[in-house]
């Protein structure tokens, strides 16, 4: 294996870019180079365009003055958000061809860093998925086994940081897309706080649930990145007016004063044994760092994955219903009038999964269904945040698994929706509860899988969490195992 | 409990055509998932307050400004079907 | 047996902003297809809404008009169905809690007062427009996103005449807020009527068809009173009223059912996750309420009370806020308020009727008609001359003066002129002199008329009267 750029995180290549130690034409090459090599096994992209790549470089390379902490390097998007110009599907072929005509606001923020977005990464359609086997385009295999998934709905981003073809990459979590595939690919992955960054140019599927952020290879990356994507946006009411603290300069505040909780709902049965074994050596590194670790009760737990599915799955149906052939994306062939131009559109243009999450969602709020459904679980989320505030008052942060078990077999969990939803049972919550988390590398099963450790956190006290992360990294040397791909 | 759906009606409004092989796995499927939901019922949610939003944010508005709108033209190019600055689509009937 | 009509309204007006209510596009009506667009009002794949703080000010301020209860919280909500012109697939609209509950407007029919209640006003986005083409249809998405507010009211109106009074009184208010421009054919104000028939006596609503494409009030109160026809028929020939969805066609004065809505609406309302609510409190519902301007009945007694006009011509005038701002800016250049009344409602309104002009295109400005006034006032022009020269104002734009002036038309005051005429008529008309000595008093009007002969009819006549008195009884 050769020894590339691309093994180095984006803070270090950020230092060497400062000191014009290495250009951002060479970062654009290694990074073509890598993709050569593995993108064929892993397929953690759905296009990339080299040529434009090759010229941004140059034209960042060309610039006498640096401006932005990201100068020239290249971040990973998620194919789920806009960038004017570049074709984004959603991994679907209902938006074969679209082209949108807008950034998203965080694309506007990392080109104001100097960032250059490259490729979009694959996911499963829709980010409806754990598994990015939903894809229109073909599965992501993880770097670490590629027989296995590397979760979802962002494996094609944490396949691609985890396999080094990419040295971050954006995500979108709505029930723990990020933070799952991370855990799975032995990455780090954040959900900011619901509000904490815009979704304007994130093509909605769970408009009260989904969050975007980063996809790294340490924490301190993940710092460096939500400072940039964090903040208000006067284009999404829902953004909030909070202000964004520098996260790099909390990380090494240390957290010997901190009290972390175990939520005893969260340690259940179907838990696998191997991660267990990992995550109570976590906890063990914590309470050596002098941590107090207490228990803490989330007794809603386990109403959160009913809760989620009628939710996200009623907003998506509504946030997918303008597909339909009319004015943009894929339009079937053949139809006998108007009405039948929506069904055969939408029926072509839609994967199962998708279909699937689409009728739920619809049911959930059809007349005579809405109170038992939707409203019922509107009601429901509001118990789940509350027992979150409740929990906060013991601790400062809450340690839990990030997924249930190690990545699975490809395949394996597709023709069992139920059991697939299940899997997410331990990242959904703080979709609900607003809240942010993590996902960091915190072992590795006997076959040499990744585990990942999720620390929640309170409303908009992402730096905690950053905190708490990193004093982990600090003292274990997970994050800095790479796979080997052949 | 055992929840079934008429599927045929929700995918109906949903705008879904759905094969006989969809129509029959859906259908197991989301009895499946339905009965799972169910268990929400075992919550006394009467005096609970329904979550529209999960943080508090009210009257975010904007000021009554015009801005420029963008050429027709880049949004008919990626259109299916467009014409005389229309976007196309079969006859509607009233 | 004998059936009484049960009606209700739902306007849907569009309020006057600049741009949409969720985006920047300009609203200004005629612009070519899909020139007023942009991905948020299309519906692009991750476009959000930001809502326009005036539309939401323009329905605080129609509710508190209209006597409605403004909501201290209320919230978007989306209505999901599928059509061309609606870009995501559902309306932007509030479903269970709109900006404003309740109210009245207060209409008169045949001299009796009515009150109609109202059971909501809420904020929405308006759709886009479909152009039938022979066999395709093209959509322009220039509307969608226009806000609107939709006032319904309950079914409180009886015949078609008190639903024609109810949409006047209505648009005089929307006017008089300036809330919107109320143009039934820009498509600013439009209408749906719910009409039912029930036996007099019952209280139990009959079932109803609710009709659209109402394109102007004329074609309101036609289409309501076909409809009842229509549903009177089929009652007494033992027939039942279908509910149902029902299009006007001006064109030859029927309702037809549309057969594209015939099938149940399933909207699944939900709340508009994009959209955070709407929050008042009591103090800052007041403030609207204290800027609010003016209102018709309360201008209405003032022009009574203040420039003693009778109720009649205080009615006319401020029925229209346009005609009501006319009358007061006339009031600047002169102080004759009634006869400023009798030559707006009497000779300005039937010209402008005849030309089928609005009182904002009139050809006479206020201060010309005040300037016409002031030289009847003054006595410069005589009422029969300024009736010709009104005529010549209203078709040439020029001012009473310059009219007056160019022609020489002013009157003769000048006494020592008219003096030296009344001199020369009694020395050319001996035996009317000698009659009027003799006791003939009717002999003066013929000299009269002589004296006004010989000026052109410009002398003053109350002069040439005192003159030739004075001329005689020497
Ligand atoms: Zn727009």
């Amino acid at each position: 294996m050769s020894e590339s750029l691309m093994d180095l995180t984006l803070h270090e290549l950020s230092e060497l870019m400062r000191a014009r130690k290495i250009s951002s034409l060479e970062v654009m090459q290694a990074k073509l180079a890598r993709l050569k090599e593995r993108e064929p096994q892993i397929h953690a992209y759905i296009r990339w365009d080299e040529k434009a790549a090759i010229e941004e470089a140059r034209q960042r390379d060309n610039v006498q003055d640096h401006q932005g902490s990201l100068w020239g390097l290249p971040i990973a998007n998620k194919d789920i958000i806009c960038v004017e110009g570049v074709e984004t599907s959603c991994a679907s072929k209902i938006l074969s061809g679209y082209i949108p005509p807008y950034n998203a606001t965080v694309v506007e923020r990392l080109r104001g860093e100097g960032a250059i977005l490259f490729g979009n990464t694959n996911m499963d359609e829709f980010a409806m998925g754990s598994s990015t086997e939903t894809s229109h385009f073909g599965v992501t295999r993880n770097p670490w086994d590629l027989t296995r998934t590397p979760g979802g709905s962002s494996g094609g981003s944490a396949a691609a940081v985890a396999g080094g073809l990419a040295i971050a990459a954006l995500g979108t979590d709505t029930g723990g897309s990020i933070r799952q595939p991370a855990a799975l690919c032995g990455c780090v992955g954040l959900k900011p706080t619901y509000g904490r960054v815009s979704r304007y140019g994130l093509i909605a599927f769970a408009s009260s649930l989904d969050q975007i952020g980063p996809i790294t290879q340490d924490v301190e990356d993940a710092a460096l990145l939500l400072e940039i994507l964090a903040g208000h946006d006067s284009k999404d009411s829902t953004s909030l007016k909070v202000e964004v603290p520098r996260y790099r300069e909390h990380l090494k505040k240390g957290i010997r004063d901190m009290k972390l909780g175990l939520p005893k709902e969260y340690f259940i049965s179907g838990l696998d044994p191997q991660v267990k074994v990992a995550i109570d050596e976590a906890i063990k590194v914590y309470t050596n760092l002098g941590v107090e670790v207490v228990e803490c009760q989330l007794p809603y737990t386990e109403y959160a994955v009913a809760t989620y599915y009628v939710l996200a799955t009623a907003q998506a149906s509504s946030n997918l219903a303008r597909y339909d052939g009319v004015q943009y994306g894929y339009r079937a062939p053949n139809f006998s009038n108007l009405v039948d131009m929506y069904f055969e559109t939408r029926s072509l243009g839609f994967g199962p999964e998708v279909k699937r999450r689409i009728i739920l969602g619809t049911y959930a709020l059809s007349s005579g269904y809405y109170d038992a459904y939707y409203l019922k679980a509107q009601k429901m989320r509001t118990l789940i945040r509350q027992d979150f505030e409740e929990a906060f008052k013991k601790c400062d942060a809450i340690l839990t698994p990030t997924s249930p078990s190690c990545a699975f077999k490809i395949g394996e969990r597709m023709n069992d929706p139920l059991t697939m939803y299940l899997s997410d049972i331990f990242t959904i919550s703080a979709n609900l509860a607003g809240i942010p988390g993590i996902s960091i590398p915190c072992g590795f099963s006997k076959e040499g899988l990744p585990v990942g450790l999720q620390i929640l956190g309170k409303h908009f006290d992402e730096a905690t969490l950053l905190r708490t992360a990193y004093a982990f990294e600090q003292a274990t040397d997970h994050h800095k195992r790479k796979p080997v791909v052949r | 409990m055992k929840v079934e759906m008429n599927i045929d009606d929700v995918a109906k409004l949903a705008r879904l055509k759905l094969s006989a092989e969809e129509r029959e796995k859906f259908s197991s499927q989301m009895s499946d998932i339905l009965s799972y939901v169910q268990k929400l019922n075992a919550v006394d949610t009467t005096h609970v307050q329904a979550a529209d939003h999960v943080e508090a944010v009210q009257n975010v508005t904007r000021p009554d400004e015009v801005k420029p709108s963008l050429d027709p033209d880049s949004f008919l190019k990626h259109a299916p079907l467009g014409r005389d600055q229309f976007f196309i689509v079969p006859q509607v009937i009233e | 047996m004998d059936y009484e009509p049960v009606i209700g309204l739902e306007v849907h007006v569009q309020l006057k902003t600049a741009s949409k209510l969720f985006c920047g596009c300009s609203t200004k009506f005629g612009a070519l297809p899909n020139a007023q667009v942009c991905p948020v009002c299309l519906g692009y794949p991750g476009v959000l809404p930001v809502l326009n703080e005036k539309a939401l000010t323009l329905a605080v301020m129609a509710g508190l008009a209209m006597g409605s209860t403004v909501a201290l919280y209320s919230k978007f909500d989306r209505k999901n169905y599928f059509y061309p012109d609606l870009p995501k697939a559902y309306q932007v609209s509030q479903y269970d809690e709109p900006i404003c509950l309740g109210g009245k407007i207060d209409i008169e029919v045949e001299g009796t007062r009515k009150e109609i209640r109202l059971t909501r006003i809420h904020l929405e986005e308006d759709a886009g427009k479909s152009m039938h083409f022979k066999g395709d249809t093209g959509v322009d998405y220039n509307r969608t996103g226009i806000p609107l507010i939709e006032i319904v009211s309950e079914p409180d109106l009886r015949s078609p005449q008190e639903a024609y009074q109810y949409l006047k009184e209505l648009k005089t208010i929307l006017e008089y807020l300036d809330v919107s421009d109320c143009n039934m054919e820009e498509g600013s104000l439009r209408c749906d009527a719910n009409v039912s028939l029930r036996p007099v006596g019952e209280k139990k609503m009959g079932t109803r068809a609710e009709i659209k494409n109402l394109n102007s009030f004329h074609n309101v109160e036609k289409a309501i009173t076909y409809e009842i026809e229509r549903q009177k028929e089929l009652l007494s020939r033992g027939e039942r009223i279908v509910q149902e969805t029902r299009l006007w066609n001006a064109d030859e004065s029927f309702t037809r059912s549309m057969r594209s809505k015939e099938a149940a609406h399933d909207y699944r309302y939900f709340p508009e996750p994009d959209l955070v609510p709407i929050v008042f409190s009591a103090k800052e519902i007041e403030s609207v309420r204290v800027s609010l301007p003016e209102l018709a009945q309360r201008r209405k007694e003032r022009f009574m009370k203040d420039f003693a006009l009778t109720a009649y011509d205080a009615e006319v005038l401020t029925a229209q806020k346009d005609l009501a701002d006319f009358f007061e800016r006339c009031l600047k250049y002169s102080k004759n308020a009634k006869a400023i009344s009798n030559w707006m409602m009497g000779d300005l309104m039937r010209e402008l009727k005849l030309k089928d002009l609005g009182i904002a295109q009139s050809p006479m400005s206020p201060e010309h008609i005040a300037g016409l006034i002031e030289l009847m006032d003054q006595g410069k022009i005589s009422g029969k001359m300024a009736k010709d020269v009104f005529l010549e104002m209203f078709g040439t734009g020029k001012s009473a003066q310059e009219i007056v002036s160019a022609k020489g038309l002013s009157q003769l005051s000048d006494s020592s002129q008219i003096e030296g005429v009344v001199k020369k008529v009694i020395q050319e008309n001996p035996p009317s002199v000698q009659d009027y000595r003799n006791g003939k008093k009717n002999a003066l009007s013929y000299l009269v008329g002589q004296v006004m002969k010989a000026t052109q009819g410009r002398a003053n006549p109350k002069m040439v009267n005192e003159l030739l008195v004075k001329e005689l009884e020497k």
